[in-house]
């Protein structure tokens, strides 16, 4: 691939991305895209974003080679990038310092975030106690039933959680709560996107944050193997953790890279999230992208047993890599997801998230195809202690 | 002259504002939203914005939500919104419609398929709410092919060039956002309007409609001394989601003809003694 400097200076990645936002909101996007523009290249804010992800978040996160696994699984090694090793247990947090830096320089005293099972919610809340501001986050009201140890744990870091009665009361409903309260309140008032969707700058300013992921890999796959990895495999909800790890690869043509997304129940059934894979170009949430949606244009349901991978859209930088066959995106059911999470458990004392489980299961389906010297790259972007209640009841244990 | 052009131009030989209220099509079910259109002119709209039922309707507020989510219930696709149009023009030839909305219903069908079918249908001018002027060129050609104006929003936060930019593309008339929020909310500051529509008329030369937070006839009668039209949305919607079926009609009947007798008494009554009743 030829030098990738996407988007452009209007948000496109081709034809995804943009700005489709009321007229309400434009000032605003313009005001975070000039001070982001401004902020991202001077030293001091850089420097601070380091010391914070180094002294605060505890990067930079190890590679382990999950070797015994990788035997059972047969084929290539599997080696694990450990966001799950992060304070807060996720990739998420790496994005929230970074535009928590950002609010506090464009003088923002309070933040509002959406969250569907709640870490990027806990990421936000996080952040913001940190650095001292008020933080609102919006939940789908199905969600915070289903999650009540996050809203607990949001709570206790001082953020108020509001529920979300409209919709189908899940993440895409806390999403459109949120941009309401921001076109309100404004002036004080910095909206944290969890991923790498919404309107520009976000698809682009999340995956700066999260480019540290795969920037990282870069390095340490030098330094411990000599060379970089064959293939990288991250699970897509929206993508961030995804984008992180393959933007600073994706001109080195000779790594594949592979976004996972969430079968649900099964493709052929209307119970999953695999929007790349299922879905069509259309709008929403302010960019042009992969959607799940009906005839009539309107945003289906979707369902995963990992609720950080339950979206109806997809970053739009996504959608561009699929389109120009950059990246390629698969699904994995729920039951594949959960096989690969007891795996891990067992194999090598890891409790992964089930979001990261379905990047898991796709290289166990892989590895057998390949060579024993190939390298699989996976994000393990989460740790799976918010999943124990949902891996329980899927075995018929009541904790 | 098109309709929407020639009902401003009529209202301004009688020294009249427009009245424009806004319903959302299949609300509270689709049966009735052809007789609630011809409900509303006889009660003395001049303009009918009916809004596309959208699963997520980012820049509404709670009401307006809700009336999308009551419409969704039976299914309403743009498909079914043409549709009543068209039911609406069979003894209606002179009311503009303005179809409101969001984009991806619109991209579902098809930018040019949605041109031609509005057009015939009836359709005068569309306003997609999340089809900035920067991301709209070709949809704008669309619809102008098809000489359906191009409607678009300008808010309290929206700067010079934009608005010179809007300018450019805007036909039919320019929908005013009169507060920092979404549709339905409370805090209208007449003022904060008065100074901003002022900069706005000395760029933009087609009619100016103000929404959002028009909530009564004292609002509506204020806002009339400073803008060419009023649009109602929240308010109409709550009438509906309040009446029984049997009351429906008439409740909202009478609701639009409290807003029609206030704008008519913009021009008879000192209009800064109104602006400042208002402010109270």
């Amino acid at each position: 691939m030829k030098i990738y400097d996407l988007p452009d200076k209007h948000g496109h990645f081709g034809p995804y991305g943009g700005t489709f936002v009321a007229e309400t909101l434009i000032a605003a996007l313009d005001e975070l895209l000039a001070q982001y523009r401004h902020f991202r290249d001077e030293a001091d804010f850089q420097a601070e974003f380091t010391h914070e992800l180094k002294h605060y978040v505890g990067r930079p996160s190890p590679i382990y080679h999950a070797k015994r696994w990788s035997t059972h699984v047969g084929g290539a090694q599997i080696l694990l990038k450990r966001e799950d090793l992060n304070h807060t247990g996720a990739h998420k947090i790496n994005n929230t310092v970074g535009q928590a830096l950002l609010a506090k320089r464009m003088g923002k005293t309070r933040v509002i975030a959406e969250t569907g099972a709640g870490q990027h919610g806990v990421a936000s809340a996080t952040v913001a106690a940190r650095y001292g501001m008020e933080c609102i986050v919006y939940m789908g009201s199905e969600d915070v039933k289903r999650q009540a140890t996050n809203v607990y744990r949001m709570k206790l870091l001082g953020a108020t959680v509001i529920p979300v009665e409209s919709g189908s009361r899940t993440l895409k409903d806390a999403l459109n709560e949120a941009m309401r309260d921001w076109v309100t309140n404004v002036e004080n008032t910095y909206y944290i996107i969890g991923t790498v969707a919404g309107p520009h700058p976000y698809p682009m300013m999340v995956r700066d944050f999260q480019a540290v992921i795969g920037r990282e890999a870069r390095v340490q796959m030098e330094e411990e193997y000599g060379r970089q990895p064959d293939a990288l495999i991250a699970c897509v909800g929206g993508g961030s953790n995804a984008i992180g790890l393959f933007y600073p690869y994706i001109e080195d043509n000779n790594v594949r890279m592979i976004g996972v997304e969430a079968a649900g129940k099964g493709i052929n059934t209307h119970q999953h999230a695999a929007t790349l894979v299922t879905g069509r170009p259309g709008v929403l949430h302010g960019n042009r992208t992969y959607l799940i949606q009906d005839d009539n244009g309107q945003i289906i349901e979707t369902h995963s047993i990992s609720a950080g991978l339950d979206y109806p859209g997809v970053g739009p930088e996504h959608a561009w890599l699929k389109d120009c066959g950059r990246a390629e995106y698969v699904a994995v059911t729920d039951e594949e997801a959960l096989s690969a999470f007891h795996a891990l458990c067992r194999f090598e004392g890891i409790i992964p998230a089930l979001e990261s489980s379905h990047a898991l299961a796709y290289a166990a389906k892989l590895a057998p195809a390949l060579g024993k010297d190939q390298l699989l790259l996976v994000n393990l972007s989460g740790r799976g202690d918010k999943d124990m209640i949902t891996v329980a009841q899927q075995s018929g244990i009541v904790l | 002259m098109n309709r929407i052009t020639s009902t401003f131009s009529n209202l301004k030989a009688q020294n009249k504002k427009a009245l424009i209220p806004f319903i959302t099509a299949g609300d509270p079910e689709p049966k009735m939203t052809v007789m609630l259109m011809h409900a509303l002119v006889q009660a003395g709209a001049d303009i009918i914005e009916l809004g596309i039922p959208f699963s997520d309707p980012m820049a509404d507020g709670p009401t307006i939500q809700r009336s999308s989510e009551r419409a969704l219930h039976y299914h309403v696709g743009l498909t079914d919104v043409l549709t009543m149009v068209t039911e609406f023009r069979k003894t209606n030839s002179v009311t503009p419609v303005i179809l409101m909305g969001y984009a991806n219903p619109i991209e579902a069908m098809g930018h040019g398929n949605f041109a031609m079918a509005a057009k015939k249908a009836g359709v005068d001018g569309v306003l997609i709410v999340d089809y900035p002027p920067e991301e709209c060129e070709e949809w704008v050609q669309q619809l102008q092919d098809q000489k359906i104006d191009p409607i678009f929003l300008l808010s309290p936060t929206t700067p010079k060039r934009r608005v010179e930019k809007v300018a450019k593309l805007a036909k039919g008339y320019v929908y005013y956002v009169s507060l920092k929020g979404v549709t339905g909310a409370s805090h209208l500051n007449l003022v904060d309007v008065s100074n901003k529509l002022a900069e706005v008329r000395s760029l933009i030369s087609i009619p100016i409609g103000v929404g959002f937070g028009i909530r009564d006839s004292v609002a509506a009668r204020a806002v009339a001394e400073l803008a060419d039209a009023v649009v109602v949305g929240s308010r109409i919607i709550e009438e509906i989601e309040n009446s029984t079926r049997s009351a429906l009609l008439d409740n909202v009947n009478n609701l639009v003809k409290s807003l029609r007798t206030a704008l008519d008494e913009v021009n008879s009554t000192n209009s800064s003694q109104i602006l400042h009743a208002s402010r109270l």
